[in-house]
Protein backbone atom coordinates (compact mmCIF):
# COMPACT_ATOMS: atom_id res chain seq x y z
CA UNK A 1 0.00 0.00 0.00
CA UNK A 2 1.17 3.78 -1.04
CA UNK A 3 0.86 4.44 2.68
CA UNK A 4 3.44 1.86 3.67
CA UNK A 5 5.84 3.40 0.87
CA UNK A 6 6.88 6.37 2.96
CA UNK A 7 10.56 6.80 2.26
CA UNK A 8 13.75 8.71 3.04
CA UNK A 9 13.97 11.68 1.31
CA UNK A 10 17.20 12.94 -0.37
CA UNK A 11 18.43 15.91 1.89
CA UNK A 12 17.71 19.19 0.09
CA UNK A 13 19.22 22.31 1.11
CA UNK A 14 16.10 23.98 1.24
CA UNK A 15 14.31 20.88 3.03
CA UNK A 16 14.91 19.31 6.59
CA UNK A 17 18.26 18.12 5.78
CA UNK A 18 18.96 14.30 5.60
CA UNK A 19 16.49 12.57 8.24
CA UNK A 20 13.68 14.56 6.14
CA UNK A 21 11.13 11.40 5.18
CA UNK A 22 8.49 12.25 3.31
CA UNK A 23 5.60 9.94 1.24
CA UNK A 24 5.88 8.24 -2.20
CA UNK A 25 3.10 9.10 -4.00
CA UNK A 26 2.45 7.31 -7.74
CA UNK A 27 -0.45 9.64 -9.72
CA UNK A 28 0.97 8.65 -13.15
CA UNK A 29 -1.41 5.20 -13.34
CA UNK A 30 -2.76 6.63 -17.05
CA UNK A 31 0.81 6.14 -18.18
CA UNK A 32 1.36 2.71 -16.91
CA UNK A 33 0.13 0.87 -13.76
CA UNK A 34 2.45 -1.45 -11.65
CA UNK A 35 1.76 -5.10 -12.08
CA UNK A 36 -0.31 -7.19 -9.73
CA UNK A 37 1.61 -9.34 -7.77
CA UNK A 38 -0.51 -12.27 -8.43
CA UNK A 39 -0.67 -11.36 -12.01
CA UNK A 40 3.13 -11.30 -11.81
CA UNK A 41 3.23 -14.53 -10.26
CA UNK A 42 1.04 -16.16 -12.69
CA UNK A 43 3.29 -15.29 -15.57
CA UNK A 44 6.42 -16.68 -13.72
CA UNK A 45 4.98 -19.71 -14.10
CA UNK A 46 4.82 -19.59 -17.98
CA UNK A 47 8.32 -18.27 -17.65
CA UNK A 48 9.61 -20.72 -15.54
CA UNK A 49 7.36 -23.80 -15.54
CA UNK A 50 4.96 -24.34 -18.42
CA UNK A 51 7.46 -22.02 -20.88
CA UNK A 52 6.59 -23.88 -24.49
CA UNK A 53 5.23 -22.15 -27.61
CA UNK A 54 2.03 -22.21 -27.66
CA UNK A 55 1.82 -23.65 -30.93
CA UNK A 56 3.89 -26.91 -30.57
CA UNK A 57 2.04 -29.98 -30.73
CA UNK A 58 3.57 -31.67 -27.20
CA UNK A 59 2.61 -31.39 -23.53
CA UNK A 60 4.18 -28.46 -22.63
CA UNK A 61 2.56 -26.33 -25.69
CA UNK A 62 -0.53 -27.40 -24.98
CA UNK A 63 -0.51 -26.21 -21.71
CA UNK A 64 0.79 -22.86 -23.13
CA UNK A 65 -2.02 -23.16 -25.52
CA UNK A 66 -4.72 -23.86 -23.04
CA UNK A 67 -3.54 -20.99 -20.42
CA UNK A 68 -3.67 -18.49 -23.53
CA UNK A 69 -6.90 -19.43 -24.63
CA UNK A 70 -8.22 -19.33 -21.17
CA UNK A 71 -7.06 -15.60 -21.12
CA UNK A 72 -8.61 -14.64 -23.88
CA UNK A 73 -11.92 -15.73 -22.31
CA UNK A 74 -11.03 -13.37 -19.41
CA UNK A 75 -10.43 -10.06 -21.99
CA UNK A 76 -13.30 -11.13 -23.84
CA UNK A 77 -15.31 -11.90 -20.45
CA UNK A 78 -14.27 -7.41 -19.58
CA UNK A 79 -15.65 -6.78 -23.18
CA UNK A 80 -18.83 -8.45 -23.25
CA UNK A 81 -17.53 -10.33 -26.16
CA UNK A 82 -16.55 -13.77 -27.27
CA UNK A 83 -13.06 -15.45 -26.88
CA UNK A 84 -13.03 -15.93 -30.67
CA UNK A 85 -13.41 -11.88 -31.15
CA UNK A 86 -10.08 -10.99 -29.01
CA UNK A 87 -6.57 -10.89 -30.97
CA UNK A 88 -3.47 -10.68 -29.13
CA UNK A 89 -1.09 -8.25 -29.82
CA UNK A 90 2.31 -5.83 -28.49
CA UNK A 91 -0.09 -3.37 -27.09
CA UNK A 92 -2.41 -0.42 -28.05
CA UNK A 93 -0.36 1.70 -30.34
CA UNK A 94 -0.19 -1.91 -32.49
CA UNK A 95 -4.10 -2.04 -32.01
CA UNK A 96 -4.65 1.05 -32.98
CA UNK A 97 -2.56 0.73 -35.87
CA UNK A 98 -3.93 -2.47 -37.19
CA UNK A 99 -7.43 -1.46 -36.92
CA UNK A 100 -7.37 1.84 -39.27
CA UNK A 101 -4.86 0.17 -41.80
CA UNK A 102 -6.06 -3.13 -41.53
CA UNK A 103 -9.45 -2.19 -42.00
CA UNK A 104 -8.90 0.24 -44.78
CA UNK A 105 -7.01 -2.38 -46.45
CA UNK A 106 -10.09 -4.96 -46.17
CA UNK A 107 -12.70 -2.59 -47.29
CA UNK A 108 -11.02 -0.68 -50.09
CA UNK A 109 -13.75 -1.86 -52.22
CA UNK A 110 -16.34 0.77 -50.08
CA UNK A 111 -13.85 3.80 -50.32
CA UNK A 112 -10.90 4.94 -48.31
CA UNK A 113 -12.37 7.68 -46.04
CA UNK A 114 -11.72 7.98 -42.05
CA UNK A 115 -13.63 9.93 -39.63
CA UNK A 116 -11.65 10.58 -36.49
CA UNK A 117 -10.97 13.84 -33.93
CA UNK A 118 -8.52 15.70 -33.15
CA UNK A 119 -8.02 14.85 -29.39
CA UNK A 120 -7.53 11.05 -30.60
CA UNK A 121 -3.94 9.33 -29.45
CA UNK A 122 -1.14 9.69 -31.14
CA UNK A 123 -1.38 6.02 -32.40
CA UNK A 124 -4.41 7.02 -34.07
CA UNK A 125 -3.39 10.25 -35.58
CA UNK A 126 0.16 9.70 -36.55
CA UNK A 127 -1.48 6.31 -38.41
CA UNK A 128 -3.82 8.67 -40.50
CA UNK A 129 -1.50 10.64 -40.98
CA UNK A 130 0.86 8.48 -42.86
CA UNK A 131 -1.40 6.87 -44.60
CA UNK A 132 -3.21 10.07 -45.95
CA UNK A 133 0.95 10.18 -46.77
CA UNK A 134 1.01 7.30 -48.50
CA UNK A 135 -2.14 8.15 -50.11
CA UNK A 136 -4.18 5.52 -48.84
CA UNK A 137 -6.76 7.45 -46.63
CA UNK A 138 -8.47 10.92 -46.70
CA UNK A 139 -8.81 11.69 -42.79
CA UNK A 140 -11.72 13.63 -41.17
CA UNK A 141 -10.36 14.87 -37.97
CA UNK A 142 -13.23 15.74 -36.09
CA UNK A 143 -13.11 19.05 -33.07
CA UNK A 144 -14.10 18.90 -29.53
CA UNK A 145 -15.97 21.38 -27.45
CA UNK A 146 -14.57 23.04 -24.28
CA UNK A 147 -14.92 19.66 -22.46
CA UNK A 148 -13.28 17.12 -25.20
CA UNK A 149 -16.10 15.78 -25.99
CA UNK A 150 -16.66 15.06 -29.64
CA UNK A 151 -20.78 15.63 -31.15
CA UNK A 152 -22.34 12.80 -32.13
CA UNK A 153 -23.83 15.02 -34.56
CA UNK A 154 -20.65 15.93 -36.13
CA UNK A 155 -19.48 12.34 -36.66
CA UNK A 156 -23.25 11.71 -38.33
CA UNK A 157 -22.62 15.04 -40.82
CA UNK A 158 -18.98 13.70 -41.42
CA UNK A 159 -19.73 10.11 -42.97
CA UNK A 160 -19.90 9.99 -46.72
CA UNK A 161 -20.63 6.97 -49.05
CA UNK A 162 -16.94 6.58 -48.95
CA UNK A 163 -16.78 6.35 -45.28
CA UNK A 164 -14.88 3.02 -44.48
CA UNK A 165 -14.29 3.81 -40.53
CA UNK A 166 -14.95 6.20 -37.83
CA UNK A 167 -12.53 6.10 -35.09
CA UNK A 168 -13.21 7.87 -31.85
CA UNK A 169 -11.40 7.29 -28.57
CA UNK A 170 -13.58 5.94 -25.73
CA UNK A 171 -12.10 8.11 -23.05
CA UNK A 172 -9.07 10.61 -23.52
CA UNK A 173 -5.97 9.82 -21.81
CA UNK A 174 -4.90 13.67 -21.02
CA UNK A 175 -8.39 14.99 -19.20
CA UNK A 176 -10.28 11.58 -19.31
CA UNK A 177 -13.51 13.27 -21.01
CA UNK A 178 -15.71 10.08 -21.28
CA UNK A 179 -17.38 10.13 -25.20
CA UNK A 180 -20.71 9.35 -25.87
CA UNK A 181 -19.79 6.22 -27.43
CA UNK A 182 -22.95 4.57 -27.46
CA UNK A 183 -24.56 7.59 -29.60
CA UNK A 184 -21.53 7.12 -31.68
CA UNK A 185 -21.96 3.34 -32.43
CA UNK A 186 -25.58 3.47 -33.18
CA UNK A 187 -24.86 6.63 -35.79
CA UNK A 188 -22.23 4.20 -37.40
CA UNK A 189 -24.45 1.00 -37.38
CA UNK A 190 -26.77 3.34 -39.39
CA UNK A 191 -24.93 4.02 -41.88
CA UNK A 192 -23.08 1.02 -42.13
CA UNK A 193 -19.67 1.98 -41.38
CA UNK A 194 -16.97 0.54 -39.01
CA UNK A 195 -16.69 2.01 -36.11
CA UNK A 196 -13.44 1.62 -33.57
CA UNK A 197 -12.62 3.18 -30.72
CA UNK A 198 -8.94 3.27 -28.62
CA UNK A 199 -10.08 2.30 -25.36
CA UNK A 200 -6.73 1.68 -23.61
CA UNK A 201 -7.25 3.82 -20.89
CA UNK A 202 -10.71 3.20 -20.28
CA UNK A 203 -10.71 -0.62 -20.41
CA UNK A 204 -10.65 -1.77 -17.14
CA UNK A 205 -11.61 1.43 -15.56
CA UNK A 206 -14.87 1.81 -16.30
CA UNK A 207 -17.65 -1.25 -17.91
CA UNK A 208 -17.65 -2.59 -21.04
CA UNK A 209 -20.53 -4.17 -23.46
CA UNK A 210 -19.40 -4.10 -27.62
CA UNK A 211 -22.68 -5.49 -28.45
CA UNK A 212 -24.83 -2.55 -26.55
CA UNK A 213 -22.34 0.26 -27.36
CA UNK A 214 -22.23 -0.75 -31.07
CA UNK A 215 -18.41 -1.10 -31.22
CA UNK A 216 -16.58 -3.37 -34.47
CA UNK A 217 -13.52 -2.85 -33.40
CA UNK A 218 -11.61 -1.59 -30.15
CA UNK A 219 -8.22 -1.27 -29.10
CA UNK A 220 -6.70 -2.31 -25.34
CA UNK A 221 -3.69 -2.35 -23.18
CA UNK A 222 -2.62 -4.61 -20.67
CA UNK A 223 -0.23 -2.39 -18.35
CA UNK A 224 -3.13 0.14 -17.96
CA UNK A 225 -4.98 -2.15 -15.89
CA UNK A 226 -2.14 -3.94 -13.56
CA UNK A 227 -1.28 -5.89 -16.34
CA UNK A 228 2.61 -6.24 -17.95
CA UNK A 229 3.93 -3.91 -20.87
CA UNK A 230 4.65 -5.00 -24.12
CA UNK A 231 1.07 -6.77 -24.93
CA UNK A 232 -2.39 -5.71 -25.79
CA UNK A 233 -5.62 -7.02 -27.64
CA UNK A 234 -7.71 -5.84 -30.67
CA UNK A 235 -11.26 -6.71 -30.20
CA UNK A 236 -12.81 -7.45 -34.07
CA UNK A 237 -16.39 -8.39 -34.00
CA UNK A 238 -17.62 -11.35 -35.44
CA UNK A 239 -17.95 -10.69 -39.41
CA UNK A 240 -15.54 -7.76 -39.72
CA UNK A 241 -12.88 -8.29 -41.75
CA UNK A 242 -9.25 -7.09 -41.27
CA UNK A 243 -6.03 -7.28 -43.09
CA UNK A 244 -2.98 -8.33 -40.70
CA UNK A 245 -0.24 -5.56 -40.16
CA UNK A 246 2.40 -8.56 -39.66
CA UNK A 247 3.05 -11.75 -41.68
CA UNK A 248 4.54 -15.06 -40.77
CA UNK A 249 3.19 -17.84 -39.26
CA UNK A 250 -0.66 -18.45 -38.84
CA UNK A 251 -0.69 -17.47 -35.22
CA UNK A 252 -3.98 -15.83 -33.88
CA UNK A 253 -6.13 -17.32 -36.55
CA UNK A 254 -4.11 -15.48 -39.05
CA UNK A 255 -4.86 -12.30 -37.92
CA UNK A 256 -1.62 -11.69 -35.95
CA UNK A 257 1.66 -14.27 -36.66
CA UNK A 258 4.35 -13.97 -34.33
CA UNK A 259 4.96 -16.70 -31.65
CA UNK A 260 2.19 -16.14 -28.39
CA UNK A 261 3.57 -13.98 -25.55
CA UNK A 262 2.62 -16.19 -23.21
CA UNK A 263 3.82 -15.37 -19.88
CA UNK A 264 2.35 -11.37 -21.41
CA UNK A 265 -1.24 -12.68 -22.46
CA UNK A 266 -1.46 -14.69 -19.25
CA UNK A 267 -0.97 -11.55 -17.20
CA UNK A 268 -3.41 -9.33 -19.23
CA UNK A 269 -6.26 -12.05 -18.67
CA UNK A 270 -5.88 -12.05 -14.73
CA UNK A 271 -5.25 -8.59 -14.89
CA UNK A 272 -8.91 -8.65 -16.45
CA UNK A 273 -10.01 -10.85 -13.98
CA UNK A 274 -9.37 -8.82 -11.82
CA UNK A 275 -10.73 -5.62 -13.16
CA UNK A 276 -14.10 -7.58 -14.23
CA UNK A 277 -14.53 -8.86 -9.89
CA UNK A 278 -12.96 -5.28 -8.67
CA UNK A 279 -14.80 -3.42 -11.02
CA UNK A 280 -17.63 -1.58 -8.81
CA UNK A 281 -15.03 -1.29 -6.24
CA UNK A 282 -12.30 0.62 -7.92
CA UNK A 283 -14.93 2.53 -9.69
CA UNK A 284 -16.59 3.87 -6.28
CA UNK A 285 -13.31 4.18 -4.52
CA UNK A 286 -11.61 6.10 -7.15
CA UNK A 287 -14.32 8.57 -8.29
CA UNK A 288 -14.16 9.49 -4.43
CA UNK A 289 -10.50 10.29 -4.59
CA UNK A 290 -10.63 12.18 -7.87
CA UNK A 291 -13.74 14.14 -6.56
CA UNK A 292 -11.89 14.82 -3.20
CA UNK A 293 -8.83 15.58 -5.12
CA UNK A 294 -10.05 17.98 -7.76
CA UNK A 295 -12.11 20.25 -5.44
CA UNK A 296 -9.41 20.06 -2.81
CA UNK A 297 -6.92 21.94 -6.00
CA UNK A 298 -9.40 24.75 -7.06
CA UNK A 299 -10.16 25.50 -3.49
CA UNK A 300 -7.13 25.97 -2.32
CA UNK A 301 -5.49 27.23 -5.43
CA UNK A 302 -6.44 30.36 -7.23
CA UNK A 303 -6.50 30.86 -10.63
CA UNK A 304 -6.66 26.76 -11.19
CA UNK A 305 -9.00 25.56 -13.59
CA UNK A 306 -10.22 21.29 -14.41
CA UNK A 307 -9.32 20.48 -17.43
CA UNK A 308 -11.83 17.98 -19.13
CA UNK A 309 -15.68 16.93 -18.19
CA UNK A 310 -16.65 17.32 -15.15
CA UNK A 311 -18.34 14.46 -14.72
CA UNK A 312 -18.14 11.80 -17.45
CA UNK A 313 -14.74 11.65 -16.84
CA UNK A 314 -12.93 8.62 -16.05
CA UNK A 315 -12.58 7.24 -12.13
CA UNK A 316 -9.25 7.80 -12.14
CA UNK A 317 -8.52 10.95 -13.67
CA UNK A 318 -7.54 14.68 -12.39
CA UNK A 319 -6.12 17.22 -15.25
CA UNK A 320 -5.82 20.90 -13.56
CA UNK A 321 -3.83 24.00 -14.87
CA UNK A 322 -2.50 26.22 -13.08
CA UNK A 323 -2.24 29.21 -14.58
CA UNK A 324 1.07 31.66 -15.27
CA UNK A 325 3.43 28.58 -14.22
CA UNK A 326 4.57 25.76 -16.55
CA UNK A 327 3.94 22.17 -16.09
CA UNK A 328 7.26 20.62 -16.14
CA UNK A 329 8.59 23.07 -13.07
CA UNK A 330 5.61 21.69 -11.18
CA UNK A 331 6.54 18.03 -11.94
CA UNK A 332 10.13 19.01 -11.33
CA UNK A 333 9.05 20.24 -8.06
CA UNK A 334 6.51 17.48 -7.21
CA UNK A 335 9.03 14.96 -7.80
CA UNK A 336 10.97 16.17 -5.43
CA UNK A 337 8.43 16.13 -2.27
CA UNK A 338 7.84 12.40 -3.70
CA UNK A 339 5.34 12.83 -6.40
CA UNK A 340 5.18 11.38 -9.65
CA UNK A 341 2.60 13.32 -12.06
CA UNK A 342 2.46 14.53 -15.75
CA UNK A 343 1.91 17.45 -17.35
CA UNK A 344 0.45 18.17 -21.25
CA UNK A 345 3.15 21.26 -21.50
CA UNK A 346 5.49 21.33 -24.11
CA UNK A 347 8.74 20.69 -21.81
CA UNK A 348 7.45 17.53 -21.17
CA UNK A 349 5.17 16.50 -24.25
CA UNK A 350 8.69 16.22 -26.05
CA UNK A 351 7.88 18.37 -28.56
CA UNK A 352 7.44 22.73 -29.07
CA UNK A 353 3.80 22.84 -28.70
CA UNK A 354 1.65 21.91 -25.56
CA UNK A 355 -0.45 19.09 -25.74
CA UNK A 356 -2.35 18.95 -28.77
CA UNK A 357 -5.56 17.71 -26.78
CA UNK A 358 -6.07 21.07 -24.60
CA UNK A 359 -5.58 22.91 -27.91
CA UNK A 360 -8.14 21.49 -29.49
CA UNK A 361 -10.61 21.83 -26.73
CA UNK A 362 -9.51 25.86 -26.98
CA UNK A 363 -7.26 26.07 -24.25
CA UNK A 364 -4.81 29.00 -24.80
CA UNK A 365 -1.29 27.73 -25.05
CA UNK A 366 -0.04 29.51 -22.27
CA UNK A 367 -3.01 27.99 -19.78
CA UNK A 368 -1.91 24.39 -21.43
CA UNK A 369 1.33 24.89 -20.38
CA UNK A 370 0.15 24.96 -16.81
CA UNK A 371 -1.81 21.51 -17.16
CA UNK A 372 -0.72 19.34 -14.46
CA UNK A 373 -2.07 15.60 -14.66
CA UNK A 374 -2.78 13.11 -11.72
CA UNK A 375 -4.11 9.48 -12.72
CA UNK A 376 -4.95 7.34 -9.60
CA UNK A 377 -4.68 4.22 -8.72
CA UNK A 378 -5.86 0.99 -6.63
CA UNK A 379 -3.00 1.50 -4.19
CA UNK A 380 -4.16 5.23 -3.52
CA UNK A 381 -5.22 6.11 -0.43
CA UNK A 382 -7.28 8.81 1.24
CA UNK A 383 -3.37 9.91 2.60
CA UNK A 384 -2.16 10.47 -0.81
CA UNK A 385 -4.78 12.80 -1.79
CA UNK A 386 -4.22 14.59 1.46
CA UNK A 387 -0.55 14.43 1.13
CA UNK A 388 -0.89 16.19 -2.76
CA UNK A 389 -3.60 18.74 -1.13
CA UNK A 390 -0.77 19.72 0.95
CA UNK A 391 2.20 20.19 -1.26
CA UNK A 392 0.94 21.38 -4.42
CA UNK A 393 -0.71 24.64 -3.45
CA UNK A 394 3.08 25.61 -1.88
CA UNK A 395 4.74 24.43 -5.12
CA UNK A 396 2.26 26.62 -7.47
CA UNK A 397 2.60 29.42 -4.81
CA UNK A 398 6.67 29.37 -5.16
CA UNK A 399 6.59 29.30 -9.00
CA UNK A 400 4.31 32.08 -8.71
CA UNK A 401 6.41 34.18 -6.95
CA UNK A 402 9.02 33.63 -9.71
CA UNK A 403 6.46 34.32 -12.50
CA UNK A 404 6.44 37.58 -13.93
CA UNK A 405 2.60 36.72 -15.43
CA UNK A 406 1.39 36.35 -12.14
CA UNK A 407 2.29 39.53 -10.51
CA UNK A 408 0.82 41.09 -13.45
CA UNK A 409 -2.44 39.63 -13.38
CA UNK A 410 -3.26 40.39 -9.46
CA UNK A 411 -2.32 44.07 -10.07
CA UNK A 412 -4.78 43.92 -13.26
CA UNK A 413 -7.17 41.83 -10.76
CA UNK A 414 -6.89 45.25 -8.18
CA UNK A 415 -7.28 47.60 -10.86
CA UNK A 416 -10.32 45.81 -12.18
CA UNK A 417 -11.06 45.35 -8.31
CA UNK A 418 -11.10 49.16 -8.12
CA UNK A 419 -12.96 49.70 -11.43
CA UNK A 420 -10.27 50.71 -13.63
CA UNK A 421 -10.19 47.75 -16.08
CA UNK A 422 -6.39 47.72 -16.89
CA UNK A 423 -4.44 46.83 -20.03
CA UNK A 424 -5.71 42.92 -21.31
CA UNK A 425 -3.13 40.27 -21.85
CA UNK A 426 -3.75 39.71 -25.54
CA UNK A 427 -4.43 36.36 -25.14
CA UNK A 428 -6.40 36.32 -21.75
CA UNK A 429 -6.29 33.05 -20.29
CA UNK A 430 -10.23 31.59 -20.72
CA UNK A 431 -11.49 29.66 -17.58
CA UNK A 432 -11.56 26.06 -19.16
CA UNK A 433 -14.30 23.66 -17.97
CA UNK A 434 -15.52 25.34 -15.07
CA UNK A 435 -16.88 23.06 -12.66
CA UNK B 1 17.29 14.85 -17.41
CA UNK B 2 18.97 17.68 -15.34
CA UNK B 3 22.44 17.63 -13.55
CA UNK B 4 22.43 18.18 -10.11
CA UNK B 5 23.52 21.86 -10.71
CA UNK B 6 20.66 22.59 -12.52
CA UNK B 7 18.14 21.00 -10.12
CA UNK B 8 20.37 23.01 -7.82
CA UNK B 9 19.74 26.41 -9.27
CA UNK B 10 15.94 25.36 -9.96
CA UNK B 11 15.36 24.65 -6.37
CA UNK B 12 17.28 27.60 -4.91
CA UNK B 13 17.00 30.36 -7.26
CA UNK B 14 19.13 33.43 -6.81
CA UNK B 15 18.20 37.06 -7.06
CA UNK B 16 14.28 36.23 -7.52
CA UNK B 17 12.48 39.09 -7.57
CA UNK B 18 11.96 42.75 -9.10
CA UNK B 19 13.63 45.59 -8.67
CA UNK B 20 11.93 48.36 -7.37
CA UNK B 21 13.28 51.34 -8.95
CA UNK B 22 15.62 49.58 -11.45
CA UNK B 23 17.47 51.35 -14.14
CA UNK B 24 17.11 48.58 -17.03
CA UNK B 25 14.16 45.82 -17.57
CA UNK B 26 14.82 43.35 -20.10
CA UNK B 27 12.28 40.52 -21.16
CA UNK B 28 12.29 38.28 -23.30
CA UNK B 29 9.96 35.08 -24.45
CA UNK B 30 6.40 34.63 -24.95
CA UNK B 31 3.77 32.71 -22.91
CA UNK B 32 2.64 30.76 -25.85
CA UNK B 33 6.04 29.18 -26.05
CA UNK B 34 5.80 28.71 -22.18
CA UNK B 35 8.85 30.46 -21.39
CA UNK B 36 9.07 34.33 -20.26
CA UNK B 37 12.13 35.91 -19.00
CA UNK B 38 12.26 39.28 -17.06
CA UNK B 39 15.12 40.63 -15.51
CA UNK B 40 15.79 44.46 -13.33
CA UNK B 41 19.19 45.97 -13.05
CA UNK B 42 20.11 48.50 -10.78
CA UNK B 43 23.62 49.89 -12.23
CA UNK B 44 26.05 52.45 -10.48
CA UNK B 45 29.75 53.32 -11.49
CA UNK B 46 28.93 51.41 -15.24
CA UNK B 47 28.28 48.58 -13.26
CA UNK B 48 25.92 45.96 -12.33
CA UNK B 49 25.04 46.99 -8.14
CA UNK B 50 21.78 44.48 -8.15
CA UNK B 51 19.69 42.24 -10.18
CA UNK B 52 16.99 40.48 -10.30
CA UNK B 53 15.08 37.64 -12.31
CA UNK B 54 11.04 37.09 -13.01
CA UNK B 55 10.33 34.09 -14.91
CA UNK B 56 7.75 31.85 -15.94
CA UNK B 57 8.94 28.66 -17.82
CA UNK B 58 10.61 25.26 -17.31
CA UNK B 59 13.20 23.93 -15.03
CA UNK B 60 15.98 25.00 -17.12
CA UNK B 61 14.35 28.35 -18.02
CA UNK B 62 14.55 29.00 -14.19
CA UNK B 63 17.76 28.00 -13.67
CA UNK B 64 19.49 29.92 -16.67
CA UNK B 65 17.59 33.05 -15.07
CA UNK B 66 19.20 32.28 -11.41
CA UNK B 67 23.15 31.74 -13.41
CA UNK B 68 22.91 34.62 -15.27
CA UNK B 69 22.37 36.96 -12.54
CA UNK B 70 25.33 35.16 -10.59
CA UNK B 71 27.17 35.44 -13.30
CA UNK B 72 26.81 39.44 -13.86
CA UNK B 73 26.23 40.65 -10.29
CA UNK B 74 29.12 43.29 -9.77
CA UNK B 75 30.41 43.15 -13.21
CA UNK B 76 30.73 46.08 -16.03
CA UNK B 77 27.90 46.14 -18.04
CA UNK B 78 30.77 45.55 -20.79
CA UNK B 79 31.79 42.54 -19.47
CA UNK B 80 27.63 41.51 -18.56
CA UNK B 81 27.65 41.88 -22.23
CA UNK B 82 29.89 39.44 -23.27
CA UNK B 83 28.15 36.74 -21.58
CA UNK B 84 26.17 34.98 -23.92
CA UNK B 85 23.14 31.92 -23.40
CA UNK B 86 26.06 29.55 -24.31
CA UNK B 87 28.17 31.31 -21.45
CA UNK B 88 24.95 30.45 -18.57
CA UNK B 89 24.61 26.99 -20.08
CA UNK B 90 27.85 26.18 -20.19
CA UNK B 91 28.45 27.94 -16.25
CA UNK B 92 25.35 24.69 -15.28
CA UNK B 93 27.19 22.41 -16.63
CA UNK B 94 25.37 21.72 -19.75
CA UNK B 95 21.73 21.41 -20.62
CA UNK B 96 19.95 18.74 -22.25
CA UNK B 97 19.80 19.53 -26.27
CA UNK B 98 16.53 20.51 -26.05
CA UNK B 99 16.63 22.87 -24.39
CA UNK B 100 19.04 24.97 -25.50
CA UNK B 101 16.99 26.24 -28.18
CA UNK B 102 13.70 27.01 -25.92
CA UNK B 103 14.71 27.72 -22.40
CA UNK B 104 18.13 29.47 -22.64
CA UNK B 105 17.48 32.93 -23.14
CA UNK B 106 18.47 34.42 -20.09
CA UNK B 107 21.47 36.20 -21.28
CA UNK B 108 19.12 37.91 -23.85
CA UNK B 109 17.08 39.37 -21.15
CA UNK B 110 20.05 40.74 -19.43
CA UNK B 111 21.09 42.42 -22.24
CA UNK B 112 17.74 44.21 -23.35
CA UNK B 113 17.76 45.45 -19.98
CA UNK B 114 21.21 47.00 -20.51
CA UNK B 115 20.26 48.01 -23.43
CA UNK B 116 17.57 49.79 -21.98
CA UNK B 117 19.08 51.39 -19.25
CA UNK B 118 21.64 52.51 -21.86
CA UNK B 119 18.89 54.48 -23.69
CA UNK B 120 17.35 55.65 -20.63
CA UNK B 121 20.53 56.90 -19.72
CA UNK B 122 21.11 59.20 -22.88
CA UNK B 123 23.52 56.46 -23.95
CA UNK B 124 21.63 56.63 -27.16
CA UNK B 125 19.09 53.95 -28.91
CA UNK B 126 22.32 52.89 -30.13
CA UNK B 127 24.57 51.79 -28.11
CA UNK B 128 23.80 47.92 -28.32
CA UNK B 129 21.21 47.96 -31.29
CA UNK B 130 22.41 45.11 -32.26
CA UNK B 131 21.51 43.47 -29.14
CA UNK B 132 17.59 44.61 -29.56
CA UNK B 133 17.86 42.95 -33.24
CA UNK B 134 19.34 39.51 -32.02
CA UNK B 135 16.99 38.64 -29.70
CA UNK B 136 13.91 39.59 -31.85
CA UNK B 137 14.87 37.49 -34.56
CA UNK B 138 16.95 34.70 -32.30
CA UNK B 139 20.09 34.04 -32.87
CA UNK B 140 21.33 31.47 -34.88
CA UNK B 141 22.77 29.87 -31.74
CA UNK B 142 19.56 29.82 -30.03
CA UNK B 143 16.79 29.78 -32.65
CA UNK B 144 13.72 28.54 -31.22
CA UNK B 145 12.40 26.24 -34.60
CA UNK B 146 9.02 25.66 -33.34
CA UNK B 147 8.28 29.24 -32.52
CA UNK B 148 10.20 31.49 -33.69
CA UNK B 149 9.29 31.60 -37.32
CA UNK B 150 5.13 31.62 -36.19
CA UNK B 151 4.75 34.25 -33.44
CA UNK B 152 8.18 35.60 -32.99
CA UNK B 153 9.34 34.09 -29.70
CA UNK B 154 11.16 37.04 -28.14
CA UNK B 155 9.36 40.07 -27.51
CA UNK B 156 11.47 43.16 -26.26
CA UNK B 157 10.06 45.21 -23.97
CA UNK B 158 10.23 49.35 -24.59
CA UNK B 159 11.40 51.11 -22.13
CA UNK B 160 8.46 51.69 -18.70
CA UNK B 161 9.07 53.99 -15.97
CA UNK B 162 9.85 52.25 -12.99
CA UNK B 163 6.94 51.00 -10.60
Amino acid sequence: MTSERVIAGMATSDGGGAGERFRSVYLDHAATTPVRREVAEAMAHYMLTDYGNASSVHSFGRRAAEATEEARARVADLMGARPEEVVFMSGGTEADNMSIRGSLAAYSDRGRHVVTTKIEHHAVLHTCEELEKEGLAEVTYLPVDRTATVDPDDVAKAIRPDTVLVSVMFANNEVGTIQPIMEIGRTCREKGVLFHTDAVQAFGAVPFSVDEMGIDLMSVSSHKLYGPKGVGALYVRKGRRIRPLIHGGGHERKRRAGTSNVPGVVGFGLAAELARKEMDDRVRRLTALRDRLIDGLLGRVEFSHLNGHPTRRLPNNVNVSFEFVEGESILLSLDKKGIAASSGSACTSGSLEPSHVLLAMGIPPEVAHGSVRMTLGTQNTDEDVDYVLEVLPGVIERLRAMSPLHAKAVAERAREAAGRPGERCESGPVTPGAR
Amino acid sequence: MYNEKVMEHFENPRNVGEIAEADGVGQVGNPVCGDIMRISIKVKDDRIQDIKFKTFGCGAAIATSSMVTELVKGKTLDEALAISNRTVADALGGLPPVKMHCSNLAADALHLAIDDYRRRHGQGDGTDASVKDKVAAGSDEDKCPGCCGKIGRAVAEGPRPAE
